[in-house]
Formats: structure tokens, sequence, C-alpha cells
């Protein structure tokens, strides 16, 4: 895996700006960080290389002991959310280390991933774009249902997998490849182009792309 | 506050005159050609305004050959170089769309005198326009 650098950060809503060339650009504001880093996990001790960031300002009731002695091995004030990253350079980072929007640079590629806006219990024209049945020609409560789910006597079953009615949405989704368009690290914003899945508000983890290979582009 | 009005304010234009519907304005439009920018003027009705924040805009209606041309601008881009109010027109809807059944001079629009209302008196302050209240 290679040496990738995250943040997570508050989906703040969409807007657009403007280009230089008066382009108008749709981005998405990310509050991002500023977070610690509070747990290194390393190879010979946890099997695999990660580090744990933590953000957020915890919620009134406070922490509980053993996730106060969990902040404290490191260092660092207690947050709301632990998110653990993924990285083979996790040795580069320190405990109670900060991370702040610059490790990200403008024109650089990040991933978002985030838990997308919840639908509730969809039917299968909302789920998975079925064409429905007629709304005339004799339907009868039928106009909206997926119709044949499977042959007969043979193989008399379902396949698993088919594709039906159930839970949409609230569910962890990965964005790829979105151009960061501007960081402000005076107010911890990021500025990426297009949208971010989940309302806003949500907690999203921006990271470095996995799949362009310009991880290294402006690393510090 | 706006969540995302961290980002908007600052690139917020404030040369922007007040612009309302039924106001007849002359939008100086630039036009990038050939490696070349030039203004162009587009002259026509402000028949409405639309969205918020940075995402606003307003279309202007305009008769051109006999043929209604209608032209959204974002009220933040830079396309937009320059906005000049030339009439304030007096209208009661904030959507003019009815102006697109309209021709000649059923589709005039009254003019707004600047001490119909108190709405009207702050930017006339700033003009220097005491005199036209006394």
């Amino acid at each position: 895996m290679a040496e990738a650098k995250g943040i997570l950060g508050t989906k703040l809503g969409m807007t657009q700006i403007f280009t230089e060339d008066a382009r108008a650009v749709p981005v998405t504001i990310i509050q991002a960080g500023p977070c610690t880093v509070t747990q290194v996990k390393t190879t010979p001790r946890d099997g695999y290389e990660a580090i744990q960031l933590a953000f957020g300002e915890p919620r009134r009731k406070g922490v509980s002991k053993p996730m106060a002695g969990h902040f404290a091995a490191s260092g660092s004030k207690p947050a709301l959310h632990l998110i653990e990253l993924r990285t083979a350079g996790a040795s580069g980072f320190t405990l109670g280390q900060t991370i702040t929007v610059d490790i990200f640079e403008r024109g650089e590629r990040a991933d978002v991933v985030g838990v997308s806006k919840g639908k509730g219990f969809a039917g299968p024209m909302k789920r998975h774009g079925f064409a429905g049945m007629g709304a005339s020609h004799g339907t009868e409560r039928k106009h909206r249902s997926p119709g044949a789910i499977g042959a007969c006597a043979t193989p008399s079953r379902v396949f698993k997998g088919t594709r039906m009615a159930g839970q949409m949405g609230s569910e962890r989704v990965t964005v790829l490849n979105l151009e960061v368009v501007e960081t402000d690290a005076e107010r911890n914003l990021l500025l990426l182009r297009g949208a971010v899945p989940g309302p806003a508000g949500s907690l999203v983890m921006v990271r470095s792309s996995v799949k362009t290979g310009e991880t290294g582009k402006g690393h510090h | 506050m706006n969540k995302t009005d961290l980002v908007e304010r600052p690139r917020l234009r404030e040369d922007m005159p007040d612009l309302r519907p039924g106001d007849a304005l002359r939008v100086h439009v630039r036009v990038a050609e050939a490696g070349r920018e030039r203004i162009q003027i587009f002259q026509g009705v402000v028949m409405r305004r639309q969205g918020g924040g940075l995402r606003e805009t307003f279309t202007v209606r305009k008769m051109s050959f006999g043929v209604g041309v209608e032209r959204t601008f974002p009220l933040h881009s830079p396309t937009v170089a320059k906005v000049e109010v030339v009439t304030k027109g007096r209208v009661r809807r904030a959507k003019l769309y009815y102006l697109r059944e309209r021709r000649g001079k059923r589709a005039r629009i009254r003019e707004r005198r600047e001490t119909t209302s108190a709405r009207d008196q702050a930017p006339a302050a700033d003009e220097g326009a005491a005199s036209e209240q006394g």
C-alpha cells in the first residue's frame, strides 16, 4: 500500500467558485482537522501499518475512562471520532502529531470516504433504476414492482444477490480522484471539486488518492 | 450564518448595483474570442433573480429583431464586466414571466420613483440625491 495521508473533517455543503478564466467550478467545502494521531500501528506489533486519527469535540457527556486512557497515552485531547487510515508510511508519524489541511495542495487528487444519505427501505425503481411496470393497460397495484425475479421449477429458488427492494443509502461510500481546488490552512477548509457522500454536517475522511499514483505530490 | 458563507462571503462581488426585477440594464459581458477579449453589451429588462450567495443569477430579457431573447448571468461571475442600471422599474411581482406574452406597448414597465418606499432611500443617499427627497 502506498504512503497514504489523510484527514478527517465535516462536510459543510456545496457551492461554486469562479476561476480566473470565469469558469464556475462546483465545490464541496470540508472543514478538515486539525486531527491528532492517537495511535501508530506497525507490522511487527499489529500485523499491518496504519495510523489512527482523532477529530471533533467530544460530547458533553465526556469520554469513558478506557477511552480517556487511550487519549492520554498519545498525549492528545479527547475527541469525538477515531478513524484508522491504512498507510505504508505509518512509521513516519509520531504519537500526538497534529495533522492539518496543508498536507494537501491545490491541484492534487484526493479520495473522500463518507456515509451516504439514508433513503430508507427503497423499492427497486429508486434503488436499482428498474423501469417498473405500465401505468395503464390493466396494471393493478403493481406499477412500481420489480416484475419477474427468476425462473420457475428450475431452479425453483431465487438466486442470491438478485436486486430487490431494501435499505438504500446510509452506507460507506468512497468517491475517488476529486481535485483539491483550494486549501485554507487558517480556517481549516478544504475545497474539493464535485460532490461528496453524506449530508452537510457529516463526518468524512479525505485521503490522498489511491488510484492516480500522485500521492507523492506535495508530500510534507 | 450559513456554513458555506466562510467561502462565499469573501468572493461576493460588491461592485454590483442594486438591481431588481423590472429594472432596465446594460450588462457589459466579457466575450473571449480567438485569444482576445472584448466587451459585448446586452441591454434589457431584469426578469428575475434566482438563487442566493455566490450562486445567485439574474435573467435579462430583450427584444432582438422581433424575437424575445433571455440571457441568464451569474451575479458574481467575472464574465459580467459591469452592470449599468438604465431605469428602475416599478413592478408588483418578483418574477416577470408575464413579459413573455406581451410585446410593444403592453410590455412597458412603469418607472420607480426614488422616494416611493423607505427601501429606495438608502441607495439614493449614496448617490448624493438628498435634494430629491426635500
